[in-house]
């Protein structure tokens, strides 16, 4: 849950259950909703997104213990330096979740144009960040370091892709909130800006984790 | 009946035949259309246990779909394979859950929709994916994979060389799984959400009715394990396809060919992460039936559940525990003993909460007022099967008797009576019980009964010997019986099996037949048949698109008030408000 | 057969019910009684003590059986719709805390009872001195191999395997520990002699699976896995694979031979002298 809950989050809100129609479109005209749904409270959505996370959790986790399952097993688990240019990515997704914040706070007040900037930031840096995970992969494959080369090489190349994947999936969120026509919407961008902000921090923070996982673990 | 207004307008009914009924958003028509798909697979799924069946007894016997004539033993174990992919997957994780709790949890909870019904449309189509996935691997070089539904590497990783079907056909089967992976997480997350945030006024989570408590624990195991067999199948794609070794080691030799571009990797790996998965997908494919159990034998007893919250906490405690099993399926896979005692406890434990509910089955129909409708004689079934199977897990949850009845037809009897009897026994039990909600009209009787009858006799034919099949060590998996001395004296055993299970699968048309000629010629049905008392039943017949027309209602009590005393009739609906509540003087 | 009045339920489908679930039960009993289709005859203390615990598990999950479907019949009978009301209660604390708890003891009760078995089998190692057989599986056959009077295993290279030529474990001929490896496709212990396996796999999961001996272990390539027993009755014992291992599973079948002391020698010694004639 956000914690700045705003004004919009009161207006919006039917109360409990009850079918009561959730008005989306502008943040001021709470009027009608095309969007031809049956409308429902808008906490679904903060549910919905900390279930995805669940699950998304779930995954990794799996990923995880093969990796130390699999580290502990033989001998054949060959230490290689990490990229150096993941030190740098690292920074710019940080940076990035600096920017979607910024970003959010201001849809929240209805500075629309200084929310549409940051927000371009935001895609902008998680874009910068996957070209860096590819100058990572290149790198790697320069000094003859491949998928299948050895178990750590492996966990490394499955991980970070998985990862970036994922983060690329938020950045198809990140345009879908800004170019979506949110009038025809059972949310409004605003709420729909928490709900992607709240993946794209979960992002990071799988990120670092990852990082120091393949780190320690190398 | 207070109802409140959700909101005049905004929500359309849908035109034109692809929006109703292709791409429909409509939880309803979605259920129905995952309900067609599991059908479907169960009859496929039947037919190649059919195939099986037959090959054991007759293995000279020539087959349709095998080209030379004769079965070959990779084409049986394609089968075997296939058989268990399709029954798990496509009809135990699908109908019970995805069609019926699709169709009857938004309203039994009194919404109009899921939560998202966008995401609704895509996980069906995504599951309608991933069946075409799985089936294409009968198409491909080499055919069907052979190495079980549980694909355990090796023999899953190293490819063709390891035999027929290994090759593109165990790809295709782990990508197709994979798909379905994603497509039950996109469900899982809407069930969860819907369940908690569109309960309509006055449905607390107390006065749900046991089904939708089924559906969203069902819901909920299934977002904490599909991840982990994603992962799985992930690294078992990249050990077949990417020259990866998770769970192949070095030094291996096939058919004199070393190995020599893998090592290090552990084939247990795999077994951990599918049966940390696998043990709680028991549970989801059981759960619902449990539900729907406990739901029929009220209703038909004219009484309330024995023990509501006792059963909740059981369907919780299963839920828990089932994460905390996944070993007692690998006692003797190499894993440390000391883990298998862990396990051997935690399984035993988990007979506990199961234990409670039977005893409270019973409890519930104990002082009641039975009548026998086809839907009763079902979860009456159930509750039978459910005993058997159940007490079998009692000898295997055991590492010590495990030694002796590890992959024998003992473990092949224990999950067919729990998942392919009692769970689709809790999936026709729903059939009958809904089908007059869902199309508007009755089902026969009759034919019902014969149904009944024709497949309780027959599972317990097909499944009970195989019980003492297993006692005297027969191996499971096994294509042929001519290969090992000691199975010569159970051919009598098998041929007696083989004829039941030809006699049950046929009778299966029966209920085929009822079902579709009830859905155009059946005897209109009235709003409340059966005379319940949940939302579901407070709506016409089928329900109009938006459930209950715009006036959703509240609800003032719990799900199974059942000749409750003081009152004329023998149930009192939830919706129904204080005041109309009729009572005797 | 059935009366039309939606009132009352019926006679005839409660009494069929209970009937055949009565039937069914009976039927079921009389055959685990019976012992038609059973274990063979164990051949090791170990498997009795097995035997001990199936027979405890049976007794308790065969109460249980048939009380609960009894149970369900009577249900099913004594409460049929005949125009009565319903009761009406929704649950009794105390019934449910006392059939948790019994059932808590029972089955707790019984996995802990079960774990002695578990214990020998696993939790210690061989008596000292026993007799050492690498168990190798593979598609679709098992060797046996014996260390030979050096006592000594012989190197093994996977480049070197080939069944078609006489060498399925790919014994190096360049290492002398070698020489006296026997290798067998079938197994022969002496009676009353403990016996160390040591469990592996060229290619894929198999698993060593004697009935007589209550013995099942899955072969896990990468793994070399420690199993001990000790026959005591002689006799011909068939070794079945019970892990899914490919088409031939169901045929890859050999034979465990337990033969006396004296008989067992003699089998080693002529194995032995084929080894010096090759």
């Amino acid at each position: 849950m956000p914690e700045t809950l705003t004004p919009d989050l009161e207006i919006i809100e039917a109360g409990h259950g009850g079918g009561g129609d959730v008005p989306a479109g502008g943040d001021d005209d709470g009027g009608d909703s095309g969007s031809g749904l049956p409308g429902i409270p808008q906490r679904a959505y903060y549910t919905a997104i900390q279930l995805a996370l669940v699950g998304i959790v779930m995954f990794f986790m799996a990923l995880t213990s093969s990796f130390l399952v699999r580290k502990g097993l033989g001998d054949d688990w060959v230490a290689f330096a990490l990229p150096r240019v993941l030190w740098f990515n690292s920074l710019v997704l940080l940076a990035s979740s600096v920017t979607i914040e910024v970003a959010r706070r201001y849809r929240h007040e209805g500075a629309v144009a200084a929310f549409r900037r940051w927000w371009a930031f935001t895609a902008a840096l998680g874009a910068l960040f996957v070209a860096g995970q590819l100058v990572a992969w290149r790198d790697l494959a320069s000094q003859g370091v491949f998928l299948a080369t050895n178990p750590s090489s492996s966990f490394f190349y499955l991980l970070t892709a998985l990862h970036a994947l994922h983060l690329s999936g938020g950045i198809l969120a990140l345009c879908y909130v800004a170019f979506r026509r949110w009038q025809r919407s059972r949310i409004t961008q605003s709420i729909a800006a928490d709900l992607a902000a709240i993946y794209w921090h979960f992002m990071d923070g799988l990120w670092l984790f990852l990082f120091a996982l393949l780190y320690l673990g190398r | 009946m207070v109802t409140h207004d959700s909101g005049a307008g905004h929500h359309h009914a849908p035109t034109g035949f692809i929006r109703k009924y292709i791409f429909s958003l409509d939880h309803k028509v979605i259920g129905i259309q995952y309900f067609f798909l599991a059908l479907f697979s169960v009859f496929f799924g039947m037919t190649l246990s059919l195939l099986m069946r037959i090959h054991l007894v007759w293995p000279t016997a020539k087959m349709p779909f095998t080209p030379g004539g004769q079965m070959t033993p990779e084409q049986y174990l394609a089968l075997v394979t296939m058989h268990g992919s399709i029954m798990v997957f496509m009809v135990l994780t699908t109908a019970p859950q995805s069609g019926f709790g699709n169709y009857f949890l938004p309203i039994q909870i009194g919404a109009e929709d899921m939560a998202f019904p966008v995401l609704n449309m895509l996980s069906f189509w995504t599951t309608f994916v991933s069946l075409l996935v799985l089936l294409s691997a009968f198409l491909v070089t080499g055919g069907a994979p052979i190495s079980g539904w549980t694909a355990y590497p090796t023999l899953s990783a190293l490819g063709e060389i390891t035999g027929p079907g290994q090759g593109l056909g165990q790809t295709m089967w782990v990508i197709g799984l994979a798909i379905f992976c994603v497509a039950s997480l996109l469900g899982a997350l809407n069930f969860i959400t819907t369940t908690l945030d569109l309960r309509t006024k006055g449905m607390t989570l107390g006065r749900m009715p046991l089904t939708v408590w089924a559906w969203l624990i069902t819901a909920i195991l299934g977002l904490l394990a599909f991840g982990v067999l994603l992962a799985a199948c992930i690294l078992l794609l990249l050990d077949r396809v990417a020259g990866t070794s998770f769970f192949i080691p070095g030094g291996l030799v096939v058919t004199d060919t070393p190995i020599t571009w893998h090592k290090g990797g552990s084939p247990l790996l795999w077994q951990h992460l599918f049966w940390f998965f696998g043990h709680p997908e028991v549970y989801i494919a059981i759960l619902p039936g449990m539900g729907v159990a406990s739901h029929v034998l009220s209703n038909f007893s004219r009484k309330p559940v024995f023990g509501y919250r006792a059963m909740v906490a059981a369907m919780s405690a299963i839920g828990f525990l089932g994460f905390c099993v996944w070993g007692h399926h690998m006692f003797v896979s190499g894993m440390s003993p000391y883990s298998a005692f862990a396990f051997s406890l935690m399984t035993m434990t988990i007979g506990v909460p199961s234990a409670i509910k039977t005893f409270n089955w019973l409890g519930t129909l104990w002082g009641g007022k039975i009548q026998f409708r086809v839907a009763m004689l079902f979860a009456l079934g159930f509750v039978s099967l459910f005993v058997t199977g159940g007490l079998s897990g009692l000898f295997l949850a055991q590492p010590s008797l495990d030694l002796y009845l590890h992959d024998t037809y003992f473990v092949v009897a224990h999950f067919h009576l729990i998942m392919g009897v009692a769970a689709i026994f809790g999936i026709f039990s729903a059939t009958y019980f809904w089908f007059p909600k869902m199309f508007g009209r009755m089902m026969n009787e009759t034919i019902g009964k014969i149904h009944f009858w024709f497949t309780f006799i027959g599972v317990y034919c097909i499944f009970m010997p195989m019980h003492f099949l297993g006692l005297a060590g027969h191996p499971r998996r096994y294509s042929d019986t001519s290969g090992v001395n000691f199975l010569a004296p159970l051919h009598s055993v098998h041929y007696f099996i083989t004829m039941a299970a030809m006699v049950t699968i046929t009778a299966q048309l029966i209920f085929l037949f009822n079902l579709f000629y009830s859905m155009f010629a059946g005897e209109k049905a009235s709003e409340n048949p059966w005379h319940a008392t949940t939302l579901e039943w407070s709506i016409p017949s089928p329900p109009p698109f938006d459930n209950f027309a715009g006036h959703v209602p509240s609800v003032y009590r719990g799900p199974y008030e059942f000749s409750v005393p003081g009152s004329t009739d023998d149930y009192i609906p939830q919706h129904l408000i204080p005041e109309k509540v009729a009572k005797a003087h | 057969m059935q009366r039309h009045d939606p009132e009352s339920g019926s006679t005839t489908a409660a009494f069929s019910l209970a009937l055949f679930i009565v039937v069914f039960t009976f039927i079921t009993v009389y055959f685990f009684a019976a012992k038609t289709w059973w274990f063979p005859p164990a051949i090791s203390a170990f498997g009795l003590q097995i035997d001990e615990q199936f027979h405890r598990t049976l007794i308790i999950t065969g109460v249980i059986f048939v009380l609960a479907q009894l149970g369900l019949a009577w249900a099913v009978f004594r409460f049929r719709d005949q125009g009565q009301k319903a009761s009406f209660f929704e649950g009794n604390s105390k019934m449910e805390f006392v059939w948790t708890l019994a059932t808590i003891v029972m089955f707790v009760g019984l996995g802990l009872y079960g774990e002695h078995a578990w214990a020998e089998a696993h939790f210690q190692g061989a008596a000292p001195g026993a007799l050492l057989v690498e168990v190798t599986g593979q598609q679709f056959a098992w060797n046996f191999r014996y260390a030979g009077p050096d006592g000594k295993w012989g190197l093994t290279k996977p480049e070197l395997v080939s069944a078609s030529t006489g060498n399925p474990l790919g014994l190096d001929p360049k290492d002398p520990n070698g020489k006296d490896d026997v290798v067998s496709p079938v197994m022969y212990v002496p009676a009353g002699q403990e016996v160390e396996i040591l469990i592996r796999t060229q290619d894929v999961t198999h698993s060593f699976y004697v009935r007589e001996l209550r013995l099942k272990q899955d072969a896990v390539p990468g793994m070399v896995i420690h199993m001990h027993f000790d026959a005591t009755e002689i006799g011909q014992y068939e070794i079945a694979c019970a892990e899914l291992c490919g088409l031939g599973h169901y045929r890859m079948r050999s034979f465990l031979n337990v033969v006396s002391q004296e008989d067992f020698d003699k089998w080693m010694h002529d194995q032995e002298v084929a080894l010096q004639q090759q």
